[in-house]
This record gives structure tokens, C-alpha cells and sequence, in this order.
């Protein structure tokens, strides 16, 4: 019956399997631990309880303790009772955050499920702290909460507010929307110079002086496949999104750049000319890191919205075959190109209960399970290999010279296993 | 509202987590929203379980809010219940569940379960991790124990151990062994590695050992006055209080005090000559309070240091620890703030740490040693091997862990001897360290801005040992400064160190 359907279209037709129960996946609060590192001039205030502050710290790690820009203004008792105070608190705890720290160019009020259960309102708070504020200090305020946001999200959230605070320009410009490592956004400014792409502007950028305006001469590609309200509120801006694969992989680097290319007037030649050393590179890497992959089955949980653009990857370049992909959301718009590159067969599937998925895995017996940290272990010690997802956020894996590491990533766990001579009990 | 970067505790429902985790056949529907499932990931990753915690989250979400939340909570708690057929359920909320109000205890009531669903209060926007445990554990021993009779043989529970717990796997083997060695068997070990109808065979021991005062006392205090069970208030960490716990077990089982001592070598390890350099080393406390009380004594007793401060983080323990911090002349904190406990570190400029993880960070930041002695702690401190704290191994283990960070004693005379030899100067620091001294300027820098050092005195203040350079700059500095003069002389360092001298 798969078969009947035409290559072309891959998986796009497929019937998503939707699901609600428990979610096992962080909430949108998570996004800061890699957003405060890409613009070293703002800091995150999360106005929540200990267990958000509990959660930064468990996902953060020892980052922890290197001064991070980012904290949780902790909600006590006598801020439920009283409402009235609680403006009055930020306030307090903003002032005394910005005397210490005289370095922040931009504050973030981000809110948690406790400050939108309490419908604590943080949009006027960051009006009020703006007009205190500027223009020495830019203050907007965005969602991480778990009852709206989904780990990933939280960058978009994040990244969504920041447009919508942008002024309006004429300026004929290419954005590039979503966070990435410094080495990989180095990697990509160059291969789009040299493709002959200029007047590129970062979305986050690093630092406040590096402000840009949106409009309707404004192209926007997209480098993460989470940013579904910032593409939304960029469109609504004026903005024209360049429809194309995620650049992870050589054939998704490769047809990301084709696809910003053709929307500047460059042809697929000259881009081809430029990129064939780094093609070629890439090709050989992914040959060698993924030889322990190739006709293995996969199956993805939903974690990060990366896997969809993944799971192409691991199709088409590493010779796997998909058993179930799982995404917290699809947003057809942004990965409809990496489905399109899918071959029909596995079950897609959006949101989670995460029983009945793990007797999906269990009944699949996967070769490898891409899975988060409170699965991994257990999965484990049933005799399955997993590769832990958030690996995949924290690392660089985008563009060609990332393309081999990508693939040892999902590598590795399986090579660890035949190295292993004792068997863990 | 309280800006805070690190807590030293968790919510109280991640403590009624390792609660549940602790134990097996019971399970723990929480009302929470999604995200608050990173919880799992302290057990699975930090204490390496091969199993998912017995918890179901609800995941409730924001279009959930306006509608049924309650059916939510219910349609979780059935299939948490046809799924894994616990024993016993507990049932309660995290934080944004409790302000959603929906009374998990009443909702799981009515839905009828052929098995015990306790339910848990516990107040998120006050209380933390520690309470969560210790009152978790109550209502579950409140809800299933019975006055049972008692064991033919002398026998006692162990109380308080749970998941997370700093060391709780080796302390129960540690102890289990030791009570065994009297005569005294163990009844339940709970909640560690309990069940709930393990529980309710609780009233059948003659007595309980109160291992961890945070996470078991209220429930040992209800089974005092409940099951007649009194219990033992002695913590056996470090040699003397394990001799005391001996003879306060003997009382209560009514046998005669005996103590293998056969592989105990912390007291000879401290009275070796090799070991006569740890005498009167400057050391700061802070963690749990019961783990700082232990180590204050066998610091002091045992190890022949100078408690220069203690504190912790846990209210609940404050007036032991203020009372002993009396005891012994030094000044307690309590806080749970880690930049007060790094200001009042690097105030004391002592030169070993014992703490959480937090503090060897600081310690790090500082260049001052530091052995972990509490939780909370990282996945190193829950290693592979067998390294109990409680007991004769655990004076042994110790013994080592607090010395190996120190400068051992050759090699601190080496330093002393050849200062300006490129192998052995100061900022070589011990050998086994990669990180180097190179910290030790820090600490070594001046606070007062306004004094000028002169370069004679300088020069002398660069002879005194690195490890104790901080605390002599900043003594002359406050000496000079209380004497109203703004130039420090050599004839200055030396007056301030008659002034200070102990």
C-alpha cells in the first residue's frame, strides 16, 4: 500500500498519529540554558517556583556554576496572597539584579506555569521596567512555561518576542532565524558570502547594538525546525520565509543553500562550485561515522521538533530505517521539505503518551531509541540502544563540517555496545 | 519573591519522589504540568537507576485549564493503576497543581481503588525537598502500619533511607551488618528498597534506628507514640558516635555492647606520625545538618582539625546545628543562599571545605580543598564502589576522602623548604591536583583598597604559606585599618601576627 504512493511527495501525506497523556520532555524553561550563551549581553529572569529553578539547574548542569546570566525569581506564599505585590516584587528584584550586574544589555521576564496560573502579568511588568529602563536596557518578556511550551519552544517563544519588538525597514536583507554555536554560525556566515548571499542578519543576534528592523524585502531562512510562532509573527510582518530542508547533513546543508540561493537570483552551479570541497568532505565523514548504522531501525521520541528533519538524515544519508518518528509538534510549514525527503513507511506521530509509546518501542524492538534522559537509562537496561536527544541541542550538527559528528553522534552508542565485553545486569 | 541561581533543595514533591523511588510496589500519580518530568533524570542519570521512577505525571496544559483538569487527574490515576497494579498509591500535587486547586487526595479517594491512595499536603510555596520526604513517608506509615507483635528474636527497623539519599545504598549494608554482629536483626529497611506491605509489618520491630533525622524522624516519632517503638537518636558516623550507637542500641535491645573493630584503621591512620600535619587545620563545614554535625566531631575528635564554622542549609535542623556551633565557639549559618555560604568562606579563608558539590565549586573558584560530605551531590558521589559514611568502613572511607584533597604532609614541608624551586613553588599546589594554586591569588587579594602594602612587606608576605596568605593579608589589613594607619610595613605584618596569634 506504501508503495502505491509516489517518492515525491515522501511523507507528507502520512496520517499523523496523535496523542495525549503523560509527556515525558522538559518545558520550554530549558531553552535558556543555550539562549543566555548565544547573546552574552541579556539575562533570563525566570518569576516562577523552586521546581523551576530546580529543573535550570538539573538540566544546566555545572554551567551552573559559572555565573550564568539567568535565575528564577522564586514565588513565596506571600506573593500568592496578595496580587497587588507582585509587580512591586519584580520590580525589587529587577532593580537589585540590574545594580549587580551592570553588564546586561537586555533582560528577558520569562514565565513559568505558577506565573500564568496566577495570571501574573509580565508584559506590563516589562512595559513598566522599559520605560524605567531605556534605552540603556531592553526589557521584553516571553513564555517557557510547561502548560504552553514544549523544551525547544521556549527558543521560539523567545525569539518571537524579540520580532515583535523590531521596528519596521525596507532594507533588503537575509535573516537567518535560530540559534546556533558560534563555530557553526561562523561556518554559515562564510558558505553564504561565498555563495555571494550579503546583508545577512542573525536571529537571536548576539548583542543588542546588532539591531535590525523587518519588512517586506526581508527573506528569512531557517536553521531550527521549532521556530513555528516566530515564523508565523515574521510572515505576518511582511517577511517571506525560503521553504527548504534544515541544513543537517551534506544533502540538507546543500539544499538549504540551493534553496536561499534561488530566492537571491544565484544559480545552482555557482552554489555547487563553491561547496563541492566542503560536499565532498562531508560525504566521506558521514560514509565513515555511519557505517555501524547503515540498515538499522530507529525509532525517535518527541523531544526537540529536530526530529523530523532527523529522521531525513538518518534515512537518506545514513541508510537507517525509520520505525517511528515522534515530534512534540509538526509544523508542516517549516519541516514539510524534510518530510517531502522521507520515504513513506514509518508512523509519524505529534504530542505523547508516553506508556503506550514506550510499548510501541518495546514491540519494535528498535536498534537504536532516540529518547531523553529520564528514558535512556531504563531503556537501557531492557537491552535497547538509545542515543539521548538533548545531546543533539547542545551540540554543533548543523552544516557540512558538523555533518560526520552528527552521524557519530547516533554512532556511537551502537559501536559502545559491541566494545562492551561484559554484559550489564 | 527570592532571586535565586542554585538551591540547595528541591520542591517537596521531588522529596516524596524519592520517596516512591526508594521503595517498589508503590506508585505516585502527580498532578503536575508537562516539564516537571525532568525530575526522573536525577534518578535515572545522578543515582543511575535501571528503572523509570514509579511516578505518572498528569502533563496538564494550558487548554486544559478552563476545562476538567479534575477528570484529567482522575483518568491518570485509574491507568497508572490498571497499568502497574501497585500495592499502594500516593497522590498529590507539584506546584502549579496546587495552585489549580483540585484536591488530588479527595479525586483519587473516590475513584474507588481496591488498594490504600494516600494522599499528600505538601505546601510547595514554603517547604522543600527534605519536608517532602520526611512527611511523604509519614502519611505513608500513618496510612499502613499496624501494632503488630513483636519479632521472636530482637529485632529493629532502619528508617529514613531513601533515593538521592548521599551514601543511603552502603550505609544500610554498613549498618545492617553492624546490628547484625550484636545479635539484632533488621525487620523492614524502609523506605529504601521497601514495600508497602513491608510497611505494615513495621509494628513487629522492637525498636527503630533513625538513620536520617531529615527524611525519617516524624514518621519514628509516630510509631514511638503509636506502635511503642522508641528509637535512636545517635547518628553512627565517625568512631565515637558508632561506639555511642552501640551502646544506645545495646540499651534498647537489651544485649551487651560489641563492636567488631577489626577492619577500623581511621584511628590509627590519625595517630600515625604522617598524619601529625593535619593538626589544627582550618576547616569550614556545610550541608545537611546531620551530616555537618558527624563531621564537625570527627573533624575535631577524630581527624584533630580546627572547626573554623559550620552550617546548613536545612531549617529544620538549625537549633541542633546553632547549639553545637555554640558548643564549640564558632559562629552558625543557616542559609540556603550558596552566596552567603562562598562569602563566609572566603571570610574564614579556611584551608579544607567539607560540603556539598556546591561547595567544592566554591572551593574550586577559592583554590581551597573540599571533600563532599552532604547532598546534594553529583553522580560521582554516587560511585561504583562501596563507600559508606556511616559505621567502621565508613570512618575509613573517611578518613581518605577528607585527606586526599589536602596537600599531603611531605609535601607540604617540600613547599615549605624550597618555596622559590620551580617544582615545589606555591603555585604548583598538591600533585595530584591538575587544576593548580593559580586560584590561590584570589583569595590572597586584598580587600581594602585604600592600604598600601610596602614592598618590604610584601615581599614577606609572599614567604608566608600560600594556603593561609589570604588570611594573613586581610588580618594585617584590618589590623592596620583599626589602627588608623594606611601603609603596612613588614614591622605591621608582624605586629598584626602577634595580634591575631591563637
Amino acid at each position: 500500500m506504501n508503495t502505491a504512493a509516489p517518492i515525491s511527495t515522501g511523507c507528507t501525506q502520512t496520517p499523523l498519529l496523535r496523542e495525549r497523556g503523560q509527556h515525558e520532555v522538559f518545558c520550554g524553561l530549558t531553552s535558556i540554558i543555550w539562549l543566555h550563551r548565544m547573546m552574552p549581553d541579556s539575562f533570563f529572569l525566570v518569576v516562577g517556583s523552586r521546581t523551576c529553578a530546580h529543573l535550570l539547574q538539573s538540566a544546566a548542569g555545572v554551567m551552573i556554576f559559572a555565573e550564568p546570566r539567568f535565575g528564577t525569581a522564586i514565588l513565596e506564599e506571600t506573593d500568592l496572597a496578595g496580587m497587588a505585590d507582585a509587580q512591586q516584587e519584580i520590580d525589587r528584584e529587577v532593580d537589585r539584579l540590574l545594580s549587580r550586574r551592570a553588564d546586561i544589555r537586555r533582560l528577558f521576564l520569562v514565565g513559568s506555569c505558577p506565573s500564568e496560573v496566577i495570571k501574573l502579568d509580565l508584559a506590563k511588568a516589562a512595559e513598566r521596567l522599559n520605560a524605567r529602563y531605556a534605552p540603556k536596557i531592553r526589557v521584553l518578556n516571553f513564555t517557557g512555561s510547561g502548560i504552553e511550551t514544549t523544551f525547544t519552544q521556549g527558543e521560539d517563544s523567545c525569539l518571537a518576542a524579540m520580532v515583535a519588538a523590531m521596528p519596521n525597514s525596507d532594507a533588503a536583507q537575509l535573516v537567518v532565524a535560530g540559534g546556533l554555536p558560534d563555530v557553526v554560525q561562523d561556518q554559515m556566515l562564510d558558505l553564504l558570502s561565498k555563495i555571494g548571499v550579503s546583508n545577512v542578519r542573525l536571529l537571536p543576534n548576539r548583542s543588542s547594538d546588532q539591531e535590525f528592523g523587518i519588512g517586506p524585502n526581508t527573506q528569512v531562512a531557517f536553521v531550527q525546525p521549532f521556530l513555528g510562532e516566530t515564523h508565523d509573527i515574521l510572515v505576518r510582518r511582511g517577511a517571506q520565509p525560503i521553504r527548504a530542508p534544515f541544513p543537517l547533513g551534506e544533502q540538507g546543508t546543500t539544499a538549504w543553500l540551493h534553496a536561499v540561493a534561488a530566492r537571491f537570483g544565484i544559480s545552482a552551479d555557482h552554489v555547487d562550485a563553491v561547496t563541492q570541497s566542503a560536499r565532498l568532505r562531508a560525504q566521506k565523514a558521514i560514509a565513515q561515522a555511519s557505517e555501524p548504522l547503515r540498515g538499522k531501525r530507529v525509532f525517535l521520541m518527541p523531544d526537540s521538533q529536530l526530529e523530523v528533519p532527523l529522521a531525513r538524515f538518518l534515512s537518506r544519508e545514513c541508510g537507517m530505517e525509520l520505525v517511528e518518528v515522534g515530534t512534540p509538534y509538526l509544523h508542516r510549514d517549516l519541516v514539510g521539505q524534510d518530510l517531502a525527503e522521507i520515504q513513506n513507511g514509518p508512523t509519524l506521530s505529534e504530542g505523547q503518551d508516553v506508556e503506550k509509546q514506550l510499548d510501541r518501542v518495546r514491540a519494535a524492538q528498535p536498534d537504536l531509541t532516540v529518547c531523553g534522559l529520564g528514558l535512556a537509562n531504563p531503556l537501557e537496561a531492557e537491552g535497547l540502544a538509545t542515543k539521548w536527544a538533548i545531546e543533539l541541542v547542545f551540540s554543533p550538527i548543523h552544516f557540512y563540517e558538523q555533518a560526520g559528528d552528527l552521524a557519530g553522534l547516533f554512532a556511537r552508542p551502537l559501536r559502545r555496545r559491541s566494545l562492551l565485553g561484559v554484559a550489564a545486569e | 519573591m527570592k532571586l535565586s541561581v542554585w538551591t540547595y533543595e528541591g520542591p517537596p514533591h521531588v522529596g516524596a519522589m524519592r520517596v516512591a523511588t526508594a521503595m517498589t510496589g508503590l506508585h505516585y500519580v502527580l498532578h503536575a504540568p508537562q516539564g516537571d518530568t525532568y525530575a526522573d533524570l536525577l534518578f535515572t542519570m545522578i543515582e543511575r537507576r535501571n528503572h523509570r521512577p514509579p511516578v505518572t505525571y498528569t502533563t496538564f496544559q494550558a487548554r486544559d485549564l478552563g476545562s476538567d483538569t479534575a477528570k484529567l487527574f482522575r483518568d491518570a490515576c485509574q491507568a497508572a493503576y490498571d497499568r502497574f497494579q501497585p500495592q499502594a498509591m500516593i497522590v498529590g500535587a507539584s506546584c502549579t497543581a496546587e495552585l489549580i486547586q483540585d484536591d488530588p487526595g479527595g479525586l483519587g479517594e473516590a475513584l474507588g481503588l481496591p488498594v490504600p491512595v494516600i494522599p499528600l499536603e505538601l505546601p510547595s510555596y514554603q517547604r522543600k525537598e527534605n519536608f517532602g520526604a520526611d512527611e511523604t513517608f509519614l502519611q505513608i506509615v500513618r496510612c499502613l502500619a499496624k501494632p503488630t507483635e513483636r519479632t521472636k528474636r530482637v529485632s529493629c527497623n532502619l528508617i529514613g533511607a531513601t533515593a538521592l539519599g548521599f551514601r543511603h545504598r552502603d550505609d544500610i549494608t554498613e549498618i545492617t551488618a553492624l546490628l547484625n554482629d550484636m545479635g539484632v536483626e533488621v525487620n523492614v529497611t524502609a523506605p529504601f528498597g521497601a514495600t508497602p506491605s513491608d510497611i505494615t509489618r513495621l509494628g513487629a520491630a522492637h525498636f527503630n534506628v533513625l538513620m536520617y533525622p531529615e527524611t525519617g524522624e516524624s514518621a519514628c516519632r509516630w510509631m514511638e507514640r503509636n506502635l511503642g517503638q522508641p528509637y535512636t537518636r545517635i547518628i553512627p558516623i565517625g568512631v565515637g558516635a558508632t561506639r555511642e550507637f552501640v551502646n544506645e542500641v545495646a540499651a534498647l535491645a537489651g544485649c551487651a555492647p560489641s563492636l567488631d573493630t577489626d577492619r577500623l584503621r581511621l584511628p590509627w591512620y590519625s595517630a600515625s606520625v604522617d598524619s601529625t600535619y593535619l593538626t589544627g587545620k582550618r576547616v569550614f563545614l556545610f550541608g545537611d545538618g546531620t551530616h555537618v554535625a558527624a563531621a564537625t566531631r570527627i573533624a575535631r575528635e577524630e581527624m584533630g582539625f580546627e572547626v573554623v564554622g559550620i552550617g546548613c542549609f536545612n531549617r529544620e535542623m538549625a537549633r541542633p546545628i546553632r547549639a553545637l556551633a555554640k558548643e564549640i565557639c564558632v559562629e552558625a549559618l543557616i542559609t540556603d543562599d550558596y552566596l552567603k555560604v562562598e562569602a563566609r568562606i572566603s571570610d574564614l579563608a579556611p584551608e579544607l571545605i567539607l560540603g556539598t558539590q556546591m561547595e567544592r565549586h566554591i572551593g574550586k573558584r577559592l583554590g581551597i580543598p573540599c571533600a563532599v560530605i552532604s547532598a546534594p551531590v553529583h553522580v560521582q558521589d554516587f560511585p561504583a564502589r562501596y563507600s559508606p559514611q556511616m559505621g567502621i568502613e565508613g570512618a575509613n572511607v573517611i578518613f581518605d576522602t577528607w585527606v586526599h584533597p589536602l596537600v599531603m604532609g611531605l609535601e607540604e614541608h617540600l613547599l615549605h623548604m624550597f618555596r622559590e624551586d620551580p617544582e615545589f613553588n606555591d603555585a604548583a599546589g598538591p600533585s595530584h591536583h591538575a587544576h593548580g594554586a593559580k586560584q590561590v591569588a584570589e583569595i590572597a587579594d586584598s580587600t581594602g583598597a585604600h592600604i598600601i602594602w610596602l614592598d618590604d612587606a610584601e615581599r614577606e608576605l609572599r614567604k608566608v604559606p600560600f594556603f593561609v596568605r589570604g588570611k594573613a593579608r586581610r588580618n594585617t589589613e584590618a589590623f592596620a585599618e583599626a589602627r588608623g594607619e594606611s601603609e603596612i610595613s613588614v614591622e605591621t605584618l608582624y605586629e598584626a601576627k602577634a595580634h591575631y596569634a591563637r
